[in-house]
């Protein structure tokens, strides 16, 4: 039928000019509207053509599906603190995966299929929307805290993850031989989606809390291919467009994680890294120099420019809201004051960037890596807070260090340093940070937000 | 009906504008982007409305009416969480 087609075509136009919305902070919430209308058309015009086609409408489960799924989607959405979006992505994700695999089944079981391409599509939808869905409920429990975050290896699991995969790709060939869904067929299919989801657990529980920036990009990537594939066996436009939108994105933010971590998206996945490295093998700090907010305060007081560099740490501590009342106490001293962000600081890409804005933070204070990294030298104060790894100078002086050629916040070429954080304990590449033996750096010892809310405090009676 | 080839070029170039618009999005906005996206991949709503051809309890509707409910919660959640998220991002 044209009028489905042709209506999919605009619904398909309007995600891409929503997604375009996004390239500009001014255009972005009307892009995301436009992307909201678009799935309204797509689900309303689906209605009408199976209403005209007369297939039938299951009105009972659709609207109770809708009204579930909308009151637990909204009700999430509203109440989801922004410290928590990696885990509600990484969840959201697995749900579009859970979908897919289901979409399929739903499918597959009761259809006279009788060609192989068919039953094809069929398979390779159910292993993608599985791997996605299991992945992404281990990624959502990691970053939860509901399981360890450090990698969990064990002996051997990149064979044994091979063996699991040709396991699955001997199955679904079985299925796809036998050229019909037979009883036989649809109960091969079970086993692999089974055997799926074995690999999608296996394949996230060894990658570690800081990779998973790369890990929930990828799963996102992987939601939206399973959303494509589903399109194959349905032979639907507007599904295969947007889930090749989705994947699009999702394989781009993974380069940029991966390229802001100097590592490959092989290494991420395989390579365990982030295990601990015992403290001899360390070399132990020699020079740290214990500090408190008095004296950083004091610091502050004689500056006229400072750059805070956050962290994970910042978002555990909930410390945002503490961030923005010291630069904006700073800035009306006529302060300079920015914020550098790592491109993988925080569990998610630009995680940080959204917990500054919930505070208040104007984005145009928010930079990036090479917009800033030239600054430092001419920088007063440099305050880091709950980052670690992605200021370790290590990273261009040493190359035996595990991060060597990662690209770093060049925070050490600043004036001087205070770095707050809890302890001295590694971040998560397991190594000392060099930083923090420089004759620049001072250490704070607490909780980032209490430490900010002191710093206020101090700044305030200067 | 549209041959196999045809969807499958639809899919090639599809990634390619995709790829063509997201490389321009700012780092600031990437968690939009990411929450976005998600609730785009959820147009396996779609898909799950057509597995639901009547109410009758059958394995098929039952598998759809699980996905409708998981498709959903990705479209409801992922616009809204996003759209909160965005005005955040307003100049203040």
């Amino acid at each position: 039928m044209i009028g489905i087609d042709f209506t999919y075509l605009v619904a398909a136009v309007l995600f891409i000019l929503g997604i375009k919305g996004l390239t500009k902070v001014k255009t972005s919430k009307r892009g995301n509207m436009l992307a909201a209308i678009a799935m309204l058309i797509a689900v309303v015009i689906t209605l009408v053509d199976m209403q005209l086609k007369g297939t039938g409408i299951g009105w009972g489960y659709i609207i109770s599906g809708i009204v579930i799924g909308g009151l637990i989607g909204a009700i999430t959405a509203r109440k989801v603190e922004m410290t928590a979006m990696p885990q509600m992505v990484a969840i959201f994700n697995g749900f579009g995966g859970g979908a897919s695999v289901l979409v399929a089944t739903a499918y597959f079981i009761p259809t006279a299929i009788n060609n192989m391409f068919d039953i094809s599509t069929v398979m390779l939808s159910m292993l993608i929307g599985s791997v996605t869905f299991t992945g992404s409920v281990i990624a959502f429990l990691k970053l939860q805290g509901w399981i360890s975050s450090r990698p969990i290896i064990f002996k051997g699991n990149n064979i044994w993850n091979g063996l699991l995969f040709l396991i699955i790709i001997g199955v679904a060939v079985r299925v796809i031989m036998l050229g019909q869904n037979t009883p036989y067929g649809i109960s091969l299919s079970f086993l692999l989606i089974g055997l799926a989801a074995l690999l999608g657990i296996l394949l996230v529980i060894p990658i570690g809390g800081a990779d998973m920036p790369v890990v929930i990009a990828l799963l996102n990537s992987y939601s939206g291919l399973a959303a494509a594939a589903t399109g194959f066996v349905l032979k639907n436009t507007v599904l295969i467009i947007s889930g090749a939108l989705v994947g699009a994105s999702g394989i781009i933010l993974t380069t940029i994680m991966c390229k802001a971590m100097n590592r490959s998206l092989v290494n991420v996945i395989f390579g365990g890294f982030g295990q601990e490295v015992s403290k001899s093998e360390r070399g132990g700090y020699k020079n740290v120099k214990e500090s408190s907010p008095e004296e950083a305060a004091l610091f502050l007081e004689s500056a006229s420019s400072v750059i805070i560099i956050p962290g994970y740490g910042l978002a555990v501590a909930q410390a945002q809201h503490a961030c923005q009342e010291l630069a904006e106490m700073l800035e009306k001293r006529s302060i300079n004051v920015r914020f550098a962000i790592h491109p993988v600081a925080g569990r998610m890409p630009g995680h940080m960037n959204v917990l500054l804005a919930e505070a208040n933070v104007p984005h145009e204070k928010l930079m990036d890596l090479d917009s800033i990294n030239a600054d430092f030298k001419n920088t007063d104060v440099v305050i880091v807070v709950g980052a670690n790894d992605v200021v370790n100078p290590a990273a261009t002086n040493d190359k035996n260090s595990p991060i060597y050629g990662m690209p770093i916040l060049k925070a050490h070429e600043a004036r001087s340093v205070f770095v707050i954080k809890r302890s001295l304990s590694p971040g998560f590449a397991g190594i000392d940070n060099e930083l923090f033996d420089y004759d620049n750096t001072r250490m704070i010892f607490a909780d980032a937000k209490q430490a900010l809310q002191q710093l206020v405090l101090e700044v305030e009676e200067l | 009906m549209i041959d196999l080839f045809s969807l499958f070029a639809l899919f090639v170039l599809a990634i390619f504008v995709g790829y063509e618009i997201i490389t321009k999005i700012p780092p600031t906005l990437h968690t939009p982007l990411m929450s976005g996206t998600n609730a785009i991949s959820g147009i396996a709503i779609v898909g799950a409305l057509l597995s639901i051809p009547h109410s009758t309890p059958t394995v098929a509707n039952i598998l759809g009416l699980f996905a409708l409910i998981m498709a959903t919660i990705n479209v409801v959640g992922g616009f809204m969480v996003t759209d909160r998220m965005l005005s955040m991002f307003k100049k203040k």
